[in-house]
């Protein structure tokens, strides 16, 4: 059974740049960036971040308060935006409430409410009475918030492969509706900042001291970030990009480097065009994992360079957003998607000095062409890879 | 919809019952449980430094995945995997969130790196060497069936065999009045395309709404050997394979879903 392309019929992504399809396309082609200087938590350590604002002062809805914690606020945030709700809603009227599969990324889920909770044990070491609530002290927090809020009754999983989670999401949803296990599903991944991801990305030496600055020959690590994004996909509609093809792998590495030659990115890459039916020569846009790691950011430039025409665009949008982890793939299969509709292929912002590795594919400026086809790049710790391939038309 | 799958490899542990033999037969009837607890399993595809610092996790994924494996003959380079925990690394996650509520600036970046919920899967495909591709997963108490759903999905889908690894651990600290989950237990199977020449025991798989499916409920004498830990509701359908006649059994996939599952 060979994979199948799927409409993308809805579509959304809220993050440090601001909520929405509009307010992102706006931060991209302005060049402004959403980060700030770390201020999250008692004791920040000396970075940047991409914060969304609000979420403090925006509990979730009464019915939905047994989820309420930041991560699930955030995910109420991308859900209400972009008509994302009705859409899924009429969704589930077409297909019906069974029918329409959840398939969330998260890489840490809810643990912010775990260690909110751990700073506030009582005197006999127990949780604070509000946060005495299992559902978001483990990782389906999401996936089982997403369909409650929806309102679906199907196969609900969250996907947590670190930075590849909800990249892979996509490629689980299309195998869910070819089995016909689904007609529809709802993708997407959430993460949010929590002291879990600063202080242990700082304990390996990840996170930049100053903006993050992909492919720079003086990038000096990551900015972490904190989004939602969501799609709905679904086997026929009228109208709506394409989801075209998918690749997976792994590097059999390390559980935090990549491989040196970029061995399972590959083979995620050559599995995606081969699934989309694509050459390299096809591709108007990458959209890269671009971390502003040292050796994520060698590796990736050198894949890209022996791969793809000059003439094939690719960027990193991580310094307008900063690293979102585990929800880095729906944001940038987003971006993905508004670079395609609106003919409009961001650069790299903070890129000055491109590293030696890069081909002349890196791009440090936007540039507004014409492009049909678009991939996204998505590599997680553990060796996780996934690549994803959309096309405006087929 | 119905997938149908074979069944090519089945692996077990739990510390009182350490190995599918085991299990097997204290389900059946057999045989009484052992007395003493077993040590956990040495992940001997690690490198020996790694072997001794391993996460309970990764221990006990990766011996259910090691003997799924052998029984099916299978070379564990060559399977797609699907590794699915209803809590991931509860010890780690009591770690992290101890560190960071007294001195968070000392947390160690090798804990960090294997907080993550795919830290067996990874540690899986360095052991083997494997760059086909994993996913790791949860789905609360329904992660063993949404688990066995999706390898059994990639199955059917790209016609491979896949290796399906399923496992929780022991829970710490004040998390554990929140994630409750008692000792280690993991369960892995390999499933395959199912082929007309061989005599091959089989799945075939229908998710049904729960009212008409209600979750089998485990019965043997191995069920409170693991009732405590988090994973307990892939018992059921181990108390099904044991049994060598074809049964049927209903695990939940959500709070409205089930699945049917025809064991051949």
């Amino acid at each position: 059974m060979q994979s199948r392309p799927l409409r993308i019929t809805a579509y959304t992504l809220c993050s440090a740049v601001g909520d929405g399809r509009a307010a992102t396309l706006s931060a991209l082609r302005e060049r402004r960036s959403g980060l700030s200087r770390n201020d999250f938590g008692a004791a920040p350590i000396d970075t940047w971040i991409g914060r969304v604002a609000g979420l403090e002062e925006q509990p979730l809805p009464a019915q939905l308060a047994n989820w309420d914690c930041r991560n699930n606020r955030l995910a109420w945030r991308g859900l209400t935006t972009d008509g994302f709700l009705a859409a899924a809603r009429e969704a589930r009227e077409r297909h019906g409430a069974d029918r329409v599969a959840v398939v969330m990324g998260t890489s840490t889920s809810s643990i912010g409410a775990s260690e909110d909770a751990y700073a506030r044990l009582d005197p006999e070491g127990r949780y604070p009475a509000e946060l005495r609530r299992p559902i978001i002290h483990t990782p389906h927090s999401l996936g089982d918030f997403v369909q409650s809020a929806l309102g679906l009754t199907g196969l609900s999983v969250t996907v947590a492969t670190a930075c590849s989670s909800s990249a892979k999401v996509f490629a689980q949803a299309e195998r869910l509706i070819r089995a016909g296990l689904a007609d529809a599903a709802i993708v997407g991944g959430v993460d949010s900042l929590c002291g879990s991801v600063l202080f242990g990305f700082n304990s390996l030496e990840l996170v930049s001291p100053e903006q993050c600055q992909p492919f720079d020959v003086q990038r000096r690590g990551i900015n972490l970030g904190e989004a939602a994004g969501f799609a709905l996909l679904e086997k026929q509609a009228p109208s709506g990009a394409w989801l075209l093809g998918y690749g997976e792998s792994n590097d059999a590495h390390h559980m935090s480097t990549p491989h040196p030659e970029g061995v399972g990115a590959r083979l995620a890459l050559n599995d995606a065009l081969k699934r989309a039916e694509l050459q390299p020569e096809d591709i108007d846009y990458i959209n890269l994992h671009g971390t502003a790691s040292q050796k994520n950011d060698e590796v990736e430039a050198k894949v890209v360079a022996d791969l793809f025409p000059a003439s094939t665009c690719a960027s990193s949008t991580k310094g307008w957003t900063g690293h979102t982890l585990g929800a880095a793939g729906i944001v940038e299969a987003a971006i993905s998607l508004i670079a395609l509709e609106h003919q409009l292929l961001p650069g790299t912002l903070n890129l000055r000095v491109p590293d030696l590795a890069c081909g002349p594919q890196i791009q440090r400026d936007n540039v507004q062409r014409k492009a049909r086809h678009a991939l996204s790049f998505s590599f997680g710790f553990g060796g996780s890879n996934c690549v994803l391939v959309f096309g405006r038309d087929r | 919809m119905t997938l149908r799958v074979a069944i090519e490899g089945v692996s077990f542990w739990a510390s009182r019952l350490p190995g599918w033999e085991i299990a097997r037969a204290v389900i059946r009837g057999d045989q009484a449980p052992p007395e003493a607890p077993s040590p956990r399993p040495s992940p001997t595809l690690l490198a020996p430094t790694e072997r001794r610092r391993a996460p309970d996790t990764v221990a006990v994924a990766l011996e259910v995945a090691v003997r799924a494996c052998e029984a099916a003959g299978r070379k564990p380079s060559e399977l797609p995997s699907v590794f699915a925990s209803t809590h991931g690394d509860l010890a780690i996650s009591d770690y992290m969130c101890s560190t960071l509520a007294t001195t968070p600036t000392l947390i160690s970046p090798v804990k960090f790196h294997n907080s993550v919920h795919n830290a067996a899967a990874g540690y899986w495909s360095i052991g083997t060497g494997s760059l086909a591709p994993y996913t790791a997963i949860s789905a609360y108490e329904s992660t063993f069936g949404e688990g066995l759903v999706e390898a059994a999905t990639q199955v059917v889908c790209e016609q491979r065999p896949v290796l399906y690894v399923a496992f929780d651990i022991e829970a710490k600290g004040a998390l554990s009045s929140m994630a409750p989950s008692r000792g280690l237990l993991g369960a892995a199977l390999v499933l395959a395309p199912v082929s007309s020449s061989q005599q091959q025991r089989s799945l075939i798989l229908t998710t049904e709404p729960v009212d008409q499916c209600q979750p089998t409920l485990a019965r043997s004498a191995a069920a409170p050997l693991v009732a405590d830990n988090a994973l307990a509701p892939c018992l059921p359908f181990f108390e099904v394979l044991a049994s060598s006649s074809p049964r049927t059994l209903c695990l939940a996939l959500s709070r409205q879903l089930a699945l049917n599952v025809q064991v051949n």
